[in-house]
């Protein structure tokens, strides 16, 4: 336990990750932990299915790189590390990262698993109720691929009571990354609810990394960011009562600034009163943002709540194929052009017998994501036609890009570069599960 | 005068839910914001958009207002056929709703 305060950086803010801002962190922030968060709502339904072809797959497909690039860095500076990067197998993970370990020279490294978020078999065993829509776990029978719950800091707080250099999990509340140091570090209890809220605050301002140091914020003389291309990732000192001060490297890209906090502090928040996590219901609305200097900002007044007595749980199942293909047009009558192609396509899906109800016929350049009110009064030079549609088969799927590449010889005026693609659809479904059914265990494996 | 010019917008995604948080630029365009962005103003502004419903969320403490708008994702990211299934480009798209300048 320690009363200094603890710095810890932001090594990724999604699976596809730029690496280099993160090993910059690492060499020159003087970090105490640097976390990586790298698991998206489907991304572990993708990497069970990778699991399933590979007992020894199932973990990100970046870990091998960010491992081989981060461990020799974070084990010269003493600096821990922290990620879901275990997806749907965090023991194949950190027996990866053992093995590079080793082949690094890294003897003794430890690499702590976490696992625990995996609920298939008890999802499955009863009907839990679906959150957001009808029905309950079992309806969706054999198309479930996976099932995991959002655990909280448990597993990470005591991998890093055992000595882990390294801790991979898998499904964890994203800021729970960044909250288990803090709570490993300070010794806080798990029912001091205001510094866990203030702790949840400082996951969610770092976890989409580069976001806070103006990555999703630059709009050309209005919010200008500065050297974006070298845009850098953000760490926190925080002091042992959760207050916070948010900086970014000297000569890295972007900026952080009151503004910045705001928005990321606000990002992907429903009630921002009620910030549900599994360890706490954090409160944001108290939250103090003061900038210090330039590329500094204080963040402190967040609150907390117990936390809920149960855990949302992410179930990916199969959910039939989709198809898509695209068009362009250009020059003048380039819009009417791509609507009649657009016409083309959705009557000729009809004549077979294709429900086109719910496909989606897109204009893109005029009403492909502009939700506005219909603006003709400019006739743009080019736009790109898009359908869109489900299936119960591949084949199905591939009809419709088919349909859209046939627009070559059999459509309009001057069509080009077809793109067409058919996909099987992951999709995501919640629901809750009782928190003590879900029991977090620690594996540690050591170079 | 646009909302462009007193706050900035960030956009994000729950499932179904489309949450738009705006800024307000200064702590003097605050009162502003609070008076010129409505739920009914923002569905008015993106008549193209599925609404179920708009809750909006006050925060006077960081001059922001956040916007919760259900069911305007297709179903949510994993399974809408929308070119932008998070509708991360929802909350440029207010970016030029009108703003009535305050009477001198």
């Amino acid at each position: 336990m320690t009363t200094r305060p603890i710095r810890i950086g932001a090594g990724a803010g999604f699976s596809g990750d730029r690496i280099e801002p993160a090993t910059a962190l690492l060499e020159h922030a003087g970090l105490d932990y640097l976390a990586f968060e790298c698991l998206a709502e489907r991304t572990i339904g993708l990497a069970q299915a990778a699991r399933q072809l590979d007992p020894d797959g199932g973990y990100d497909p970046l870990l091998e790189a960010r491992m081989r690039a981060a461990l020799p860095l974070a084990s010269r500076g003493d600096v821990r590390l922290i990620s879901n990067m275990g997806a749907a197998n965090p023991l194949a993970a950190a027996r990866a990262t053992t093995r590079i370990a080793r082949e690094l020279g890294l003897s003794g490294y430890r690499t702590a698993a976490v696992v625990g978020d995996d609920v298939l078999d008890l999802i499955m065993a009863r009907p839990y109720p679906l959150i957001d829509r009808e029905g309950t776990s079992c309806d969706l029978g054999s198309a479930v691929v996976s099932a995991n719950a959002y655990m909280g800091v448990g597993g990470i707080v005591d991998a890093l009571a055992l000595g882990a250099d390294c801790v991979l999990t898998g499904r964890v509340c994203d800021p729970a990354l960044f909250l288990a140091p803090l709570v490993h570090a300070f010794g806080w209890s798990l029912d001091d609810w205001d510094r866990l809220g203030q702790g949840t605050m400082v996951g969610h301002l770092l976890e989409c990394a580069g976001q806070l140091c103006g990555g999703y914020f630059a709009d050309p003389g209005v919010k200008d960011v500065p050297d974006l291309a070298r845009l850098g990732f953000p760490f926190a000192e925080v002091d042992q009562d959760g207050g916070a001060t948010f900086a970014k490297l000297e000569g890295a890209g972007g900026l952080l600034t009151e503004a910045t906090c705001k928005e990321q502090l606000l990002y992907e928040i429903l009630d921002p009163a009620a910030y549900l996590q599994a360890d706490v219901v954090a409160d944001f609305t108290g939250a103090r943002i003061a900038p210090l200097g330039p590329d500094r900002v204080r963040v402190e007044g967040a609150r907390g709540r117990p936390c809920p007595g149960s855990l949302k749980v992410s179930i990916c199942y199969e959910d039939g194929f989709s198809g898509e293909g695209q068009i362009s047009y250009a020059g003048p009558g380039a819009a009417e052009r791509g609507r009649l192609a657009l016409d083309i396509v959705r009557e000729r899906l009809r004549m077979d017998g294709t429900d086109t109800s719910a496909m989606q016929f897109d204009l893109i350049g005029v009403d492909s994501v502009d939700r506005r009110s219909d603006d003709s009064s400019t006739a743009p030079r080019e736009v790109r036609v898009r359908v869109a549609g489900r299936s119960a088969t591949l084949g199905g799927a591939e009809r419709i890009g088919a349909e859209v590449e046939a627009l070559y010889t059999n459509g309009p005026m001057g069509g080009g570069g077809v793109t067409r693609s058919a996909r099987k659809v992951l999709a995501v479904a919640s629901t809750l599960i009782e928190r003590q059914l879900v029991r977090p265990q620690v594996i540690m494996e050591v170079a | 005068m646009i909302l462009r010019d007193i706050a900035h917008v960030r956009t994000g995604d729950k499932g179904n839910t489309a949450q738009i948080a705006v800024f307000a630029r200064s702590p003097e365009a605050y009162p502003l914001l609070v008076r010129a962005i409505t739920a009914g103003r923002i569905a008015a502004h993106l008549p193209a958009l599925p609404i179920d419903s708009i809750t909006c969320y006050e925060l006077p403490g960081l001059c922001a207002l956040n916007f919760v708008i259900e069911g305007a994702l297709a179903g949510g990211v994993t399974r809408s056929l929308a070119l932008d299934p998070h509708g991360k480009t929802l909350g440029a798209q207010l970016l030029d709703l009108p703003i009535e300048e305050p009477a001198q």
